[in-house]
């Protein structure tokens, strides 16, 4: 089959690898639709993200048909149709019970390299890395989909795969970080990062009831859309305007009630605290530049949440930990337990309160992935969202 | 479950036994320690006063020796530093046996300069392969099996005990969400053990405590032993050991405890035993990635996996043993499905 495979930093390629194969008795195996490139992919396209291999498939935000089953596989018949959750969970551990699904303690076989690194590893995700599993993913003709009485979600046949494709991943991520911001009837939210994640953390933050939404990010093609379709009352381009300065205004003097880190380990920022943390990660002294977290935290009201859903993969520098204490702040994280989400979000979707569809700007086949992250990466075409078809 | 509950589930530490206070100190270990003040007593001269050195040893003083025996200093100072740190182990003593000869070569260098003093740099290489022979005669009987602790009185008198507390001692836990009978009943059918051992090939229980065990080890070779149940207390405790005469002497115990809050079962395991090579032979193998307690957690983890979901997980690089890219395998012949039966799996 053809699958998008990493070569090396700033490099991908599609090449002929073999056909998945059922490794498990709960593996199904999919005949990919639609996949997606994410954001977070642009991390292992960077170089940012340890343990990758030459020719690892990439891809964790995918669905299609299933065309095989193991034989322990109960929900899922072939012929169904599925989007399928990124992260791997086994719904038979203490964390999937307690609903912590990418806290999964079985679905990484590489949990050993993961806790050199993080402490208790997390679970397996596709397409993201050898101490994620080594799991290959889903920017491919085909993937096994391991747990598969478990993970995928069988979607309507009236719904397009442009509308369900990004529960797999960015739906529910940007759903999780407004719902971690407990957010109450009043409370005005800033979002850093309008990239798609961001856009579904400004439009949940408003499902969930928040009353202005604030957008920050230094693409005025991202802000725009962070307006029109996402709803953001407000909008902040860090490159024109003092991004605290003009939180506080926005905010009365009080700072946001909840923040959302939408952003993560690659921050752009500018002056001499970007330089630093430039200097610090190109010479292996921070593997992540915190910009938008430490601002996050700096801006956020006494008292308020910051949420991170930004994916961060080690260690950061000066981390404001004095505004967290003395100023009481919470500050809740994670990726995304997806499969809790996956059916609330979805009626979401039939009952016409969203359409993901809106963030997707690019439609490309699979063989120009490596086209698709070469504009995504590079904001080229006012690129937000690249949806590859199979 | 919050990080703390995680933290607290697994707990590990490692330790090789060591003999506790200076009385308990063998002839090598006090001959090691010697060495290592020598090492550094030699390193300071090195830094601090490379020309009165270079003139003992009958170099001549210029920018290029100064150098060079400052370099030297810092390696003997390290040498030092970690023999007295642990004179039980014998690497750093090595480390000097690979110093001596590298002073050797050099001196052997410096007879050819025409601008040395001949006599005294012979002198000197005289008795650098004087201490050669004691570094290389120390390190050797560290290495050996039990070398290092034979006054170890406190454990049993069997040769094989003596063996068993100066080898490896692993300890490792975890929690499995599953009742205790549940967990003690699979584990105590030792015919089940090869389904999440990556290093047992299998298990052959020959009557009410004997078992018989096949083993992979190193360089695709395989060890048997014969081991007994000493200690069986249901849902409890299992122990056993290797009978005498054991390739790879060994011995475990398994305890089972409820854990906490309705979490399952905490399952401790501690394993002692002694590597084919002894210390030298476990130092080996850990530089070939083979980490003892990395090995018994993997263990835990499948075991984990198979009382959860019922088999171990894969993914398409975990199949394959060492480092393989995130691809499907090619075919199903070539990879190893630790604990699934291959008919199990499939169907189409």
């Amino acid at each position: 089959m053809k699958a998008n495979c990493w070569m090396g930093k700033r490099k991908v390629e599609v090449q002929e690898v073999p056909d998945p194969k059922i490794l498990n008795s709960h593996d199904a195996i999919i005949r990919i639709t639609s996949t997606a490139i994410c954001g977070s992919d642009l991390h292992l396209y960077n170089g940012f993200v340890p343990t990758m291999e030459r020719g690892d498939v990439l891809g964790h935000e995918f669905m299609g048909e299933v065309v095989e089953v193991g034989s322990s596989v109960r929900n899922l018949k072939v012929g169904d149709r599925v989007v399928v959750p990124f992260p791997i969970a086994c719904g038979a551990c203490a964390a999937c019970d307690a609903q912590m699904f990418s806290l999964c303690e079985n679905s990484n076989p590489n949990a050993w390299i993961a806790e050199k690194l993080l402490g208790p590893s997390p679970c397996g995700i596709f397409g993201y890395s050898h101490m994620l599993g080594g799991f290959a993913g889903g920017q491919a003709e085909y993937a096994r989909v391991p747990f598969a009485d478990v993970g995928p979600l069988k979607v309507p046949e009236d719904l397009t795969d442009d509308q369900v494709l990004f529960l797999s991943d960015i739906f529910p991520t940007g759903y999780m970080g407004a719902e971690m911001c407990d957010i109450q009837g009043g409370d005005v939210v800033a979002v850093w990062g309008a990239g798609p994640v961001g856009q579904f953390a400004i439009a949940s933050a408003y499902l969930l009831g928040a009353e202005r939404v604030i957008a920050i990010d230094r693409f005025k093609y991202r802000l725009d859309m962070a307006k029109e379709r996402a709803g953001a009352s407000d909008t902040i381009n860090y490159e024109e305007l003092n991004v605290q300065d003009a939180l506080l205004e926005l905010t009365g003097g009080r700072g946001p009630d909840k923040c959302i880190d939408a952003v993560g380990m690659e921050a752009h920022g500018h002056g001499i605290t970007y330089a630093y943390d430039r200097v610090k990660q190109a010479t292996m002294m921070e593997t992540d530049r915190p910009i938008a977290l430490r601002e996050a935290i700096l801006a956020c009201r006494n008292g308020g949440t910051v949420s991170v859903i930004g994916v961060y993969g080690g260690f950061i520098d000066k981390f404001p930990m004095g505004a967290v204490m003395n100023r009481s702040l919470t500050i809740r994280s994670g990726q995304c337990h997806v499969h809790r989400y996956l059916r609330p979000l979805l009626e979401r979707i039939q009952n016409g309160d969203i359409d993901p569809s809106f963030v997707i700007t690019h439609r490309l086949p699979l063989d120009q992935a490596a086209k698709g992250f070469d504009m995504f990466v590079n904001k080229e075409d006012n690129c937000e969202k690249v949806v590859l078809s199979v | 479950m919050t990080a703390a509950t995680e933290q607290g589930m697994r707990y590990r530490r490692r330790y090789t036994d060591q003999p506790s206070g200076n009385n308990m100190e063998s002839s090598a270990q006090r001959r090691a320690r010697g060495l290592g003040w020598f090492s550094i007593g030699l390193g300071l001269a090195e830094i601090g006063a490379p020309r009165s050195l270079a003139r003992l040893i009958g170099i001549s003083d210029d920018d290029e020796t100064r150098n060079t025996m400052f370099a030297l200093g810092v390696r003997e100072i390290a040498s030092g530093i970690g023999i007295l740190a642990s004179p039980e182990s014998p690497g750093w003593v090595w480390s000097r046996v690979g110093g001596d000869l590298m002073d050797l070569a050099l001196l052997g260098k410096a007879m050819n300069d025409d601008q040395n003093d001949r006599n005294r740099v012979a002198a000197a290489t005289a008795a650098v392969a004087g201490v050669t022979v004691v570094d290389f005669l120390t390190g050797q009987q560290l290495s050996r099996p039990g070398g290092n602790a034979s006054e170890h009185r406190t454990n049993g008198s069997s040769q094989q005990n003596r063996q068993l507390s100066s080898g490896v001692h692993v300890t490792q836990a975890l929690t499995i969400k599953r009742p205790r009978s549940e967990v003690y009943g699979f584990w105590h059918n030792f015919e089940n053990l090869p389904r999440f051992m990556a290093h047992l090939d299998s298990v052959e229980v020959l009557d009410n405590n004997r078992s018989r065990w096949k083993a992979k080890a190193p360089a695709g070779t395989t060890v048997e032993w014969e081991a007994e149940t000493i200690e069986d207390r249901p849902n409890e405790l299992i122990s056993w050991r290797s009978l005498p005469d054991a390739s790879i002497p060994n011995s475990g115990t398994v305890r089972f405890k409820d854990a906490p809050g309705n979490r399952g079962t905490e399952i401790h395991v501690e394993l002692r035993y002694q590597p084919p090579g002894g210390k030298l032979g476990s130092l080996i193998a850990k530089l070939f990635g083979e980490e003892p307690e990395q090995q018994v957690k993997g263990d835990l983890r499948r075991f984990k996996q198979v009382m959860e979901t019922g088999e171990v997980v894969h993914s398409d690089s975990s199949i394959h043993s060492g480092m393989h890219p995130a691809q499907p395998p090619e075919s199903l012949e070539d990879v190893e499905l630790l604990g699934t039966p291959r008919e199990h799996a499939v169907q189409r």
